[in-house]
């Protein structure tokens, strides 16, 4: 019997748990950040300065992640490599973002036979893990920076069209659609300016899902070597150089593997924390 | 129930063949001419010219499409470029690594997830489920590959319990196969164990949140009949979904795992092929790869309707 009460109790504990997460996960993001600005002020080596006296030397006062089989500094490289993450998934989101957006506003507004013919295509890609779609688009254009945030940008658009076409379909049932109709708007404003806002909330939240999923994704290319070529750094590039090394020297693989750690658990963490009630929060307070 | 799945059947049969135009018109528009590629630039154009009618690149592209697509259906993908022989024999034995791969780390995730999250849902709020939330947090933070690093370093090189590398074929020693699976599908299970845990979860505690478990209550069941009896039953259908779903990821992270244990899987073949541009073999592998997913996933759609009728009826 007292059992149904431990669920009402769980809720009112739940709650308060997952602000907590989410300040966790901002903290971690806060952490990354400076550790990047740092790499602004101080950086005596350069990413791709060899010395051959270091190689494999464990980290020291001089070299504070130690450095790499080519004598790299890996504290700088990291760095590096943390900020090649940040860029690819945040303009592959965006890519996402933009190309979800768009296909899943008009299928959803429009439904019909557009909607049917688009969404099977989506439904195909969409049971396509996004690592596997880039890796042939990544492999059938050429290898580097710009054709990776393509191909990722490209392999996350299913899964925005998909939320977003939901959203609009059920959306465009509410009165207001209605009454904009009435007073007549033109079909483009009341998606973008009468719709959009309402999704905003979904939205965010998708973007925090595949911005998470874009630097998995990133990190497995570079792992297989078709991301970033190098000498430019990337952590699952360093991670797969480092590989060969595991025994001798485990610090070439500890500094980006506990940086790219660190990455996803704040993004998970936030993601998971209710980002969306804080970020309508934080656009709330804003108006006022 | 049999229309349903005479139904499903025929959806599975439309999109591969979707799947396979969209494959089959990506790779003939691309740059890149495997005449040329396969004989070198400094061939003769009469060369290359004569390379071209014999791998029958001149016809039109919807008579290559149709005769790619009834030798894929007999499960005949044509020739390598690259190496002189069938594309079938180059990935046949590969399939089996692969799928034996994904279907342990399956059997993992649903061996640990389902007790595991049933057990934090009734234990809300204990010392468990708390310490399972934060470790489910972390766990689901790691990479596979990264994973799969640490697994090597403690159990291959700090333990000993395995030889990092020491890849045993299927064919040799079927035994020591599967025992040297076990480190890899651990690496790819970890991570979806814990999305997995996490889900049962929360879905159980929604579910007990509902009218008809008040009702159970009500009537005199205790928790534990409430929650096997009532609960769980509904419960479980996103789990079902994720589990099938989880089919394709395992497929993916596989590649990438592949060659942190030094697996000669599909991934291996996979890279190579693209790197000399050995189309055949690409396209192959995107279509047992896709013929998988699909497969796969109708299946999963089917145990739902077994599971719940109502799906059926729409």
């Amino acid at each position: 019997m007292q059992k149904t009460t431990d669920v009402v109790r769980f809720k009112g504990r739940m709650k308060k748990k997952r602000n907590v997460q989410l300040y966790i996960g901002l903290g971690i993001l806060a952490a990354l950040g400076l550790f990047l600005l740092l790499g602004f002020i101080y950086h005596p080596y350069g990413t791709t300065k060899m010395d051959s006296a270091m190689k494999l030397t464990a980290p020291s006062l001089q070299h504070w992640f130690g450095a790499d089989n080519y004598g790299r500094d890996i504290f700088e490289r990291v760095q590096e490599g943390l900020r090649t993450s940040v860029v690819i998934a945040l303009l592959s989101t965006l890519i996402g973002t933009a190309g979800g957006t768009v296909i899943g506003a008009l299928t959803g507004f429009y439904g019909g036979l557009l909607d049917d013919g688009i969404m099977r295509i989506i439904d195909v890609l969409f049971s396509i893990p996004s690592i596997l779609l880039a890796l042939v688009f990544v492999s059938l254009s050429d290898f580097g920076m710009t054709n990776v945030i393509l191909a990722l940008g490209i392999a996350v658009i299913p899964s925005f069209a998909k939320m977003i076409r939901t959203e609009f379909k059920e959306q465009a049932k509410l009165e207001y659609v209605q009454a904009a109709k009435l007073m007549g708007a033109s079909d483009f404003r009341i998606l973008f300016r009468h719709i959009l806002p309402n999704v905003m909330p979904t939205l965010i939240n998708c973007m925090f899902i595949s911005f998470n999923n874009c630097v998995l994704a990133e990190a497995g290319l570079s792992y297989l070597g078709i991301g970033v070529q190098p000498p430019q750094a990337s952590l699952g590039g360093m991670i797969a150089e480092g590989q060969g090394y595991l025994k001798m020297a485990p610090h070439l693989i500890i500094a980006p593997g506990v940086v790219m750690v660190l990455l996803l658990l704040g993004l998970g963490l936030i993601a998971d924390g209710n980002a969306r009630t804080f970020f309508v929060a934080v656009k709330g307070k804003k108006k006022e | 129930m049999g229309k349903y799945v005479v139904k499903k059947i025929a959806s599975l049969a439309l999109t591969l063949l979707a799947v396979s135009f969209v494959v089959f018109f990506l790779f003939s528009v691309i740059p890149g001419d495997p005449a040329t590629s396969k004989l070198g630039t400094n061939a003769t154009p009469e060369k290359v010219e004569a390379l071209r009618e014999e791998l029958g690149l001149n016809a039109p592209f919807m008579v290559r499409y149709f005769k790619w697509l009834v030798g894929a259906i007999r499960g005949d993908f044509g020739d390598s470029y690259a190496y002189a022989m069938p594309v079938k024999q180059l990935i046949g034995g590969k399939l089996v690594i692969n799928g034996v791969l994904s279907l342990m780390a399956i059997f993992i995730v649903c061996a640990v997830s389902v007790p595991i999250g049933v057990y934090t849902a009734k234990h809300t709020g204990g010392l468990i489920d708390r310490v399972m939330t934060v470790i489910n947090q972390i766990a689901m933070a790691f990479p596979p590959f990264l994973l799969g690093l640490l697994l090597t370093f403690v159990f291959g090189m700090v333990l000993r319990l395995f030889s990092p590398g020491a890849y045993v074929g299927y064919q040799t020693n079927f035994g020591k196969f599967l025992l040297y699976m076990i480190c890899p599908a651990i690496a790819l299970a970890l991570p979806k164990c814990a999305m997995c845990i996490k889900l049962l979860r929360t879905n159980i505690l929604e579910e007990a949140k509902k009218d008809y478990s008040k009702t159970v209550y009500s009537k005199g069941n205790n928790t534990t009949g409430l929650l096997y009896k009532y609960v769980l039953k509904n419960a479980i259908m996103p789990t079902i979904t994720f589990v099938g779903m989880l089919f394709a990821d395992m497929i993916a992270s596989g590649i990438v795992i592949e060659q942190t244990f030094g697996i000669p899987g599909l991934g291996r073949s996979l890279l190579s092929a693209i790197s000399v541009r050995d189309y055949p073999v690409v396209m192959a592998i995107i279509m047992l790869i896709a013929f998988g997913i699909v497969v796969v996933s109708a299946i999963t759609d089917v145990i739902h309707a077994i599971v719940d009728p109502r799906v059926r009826e729409e």
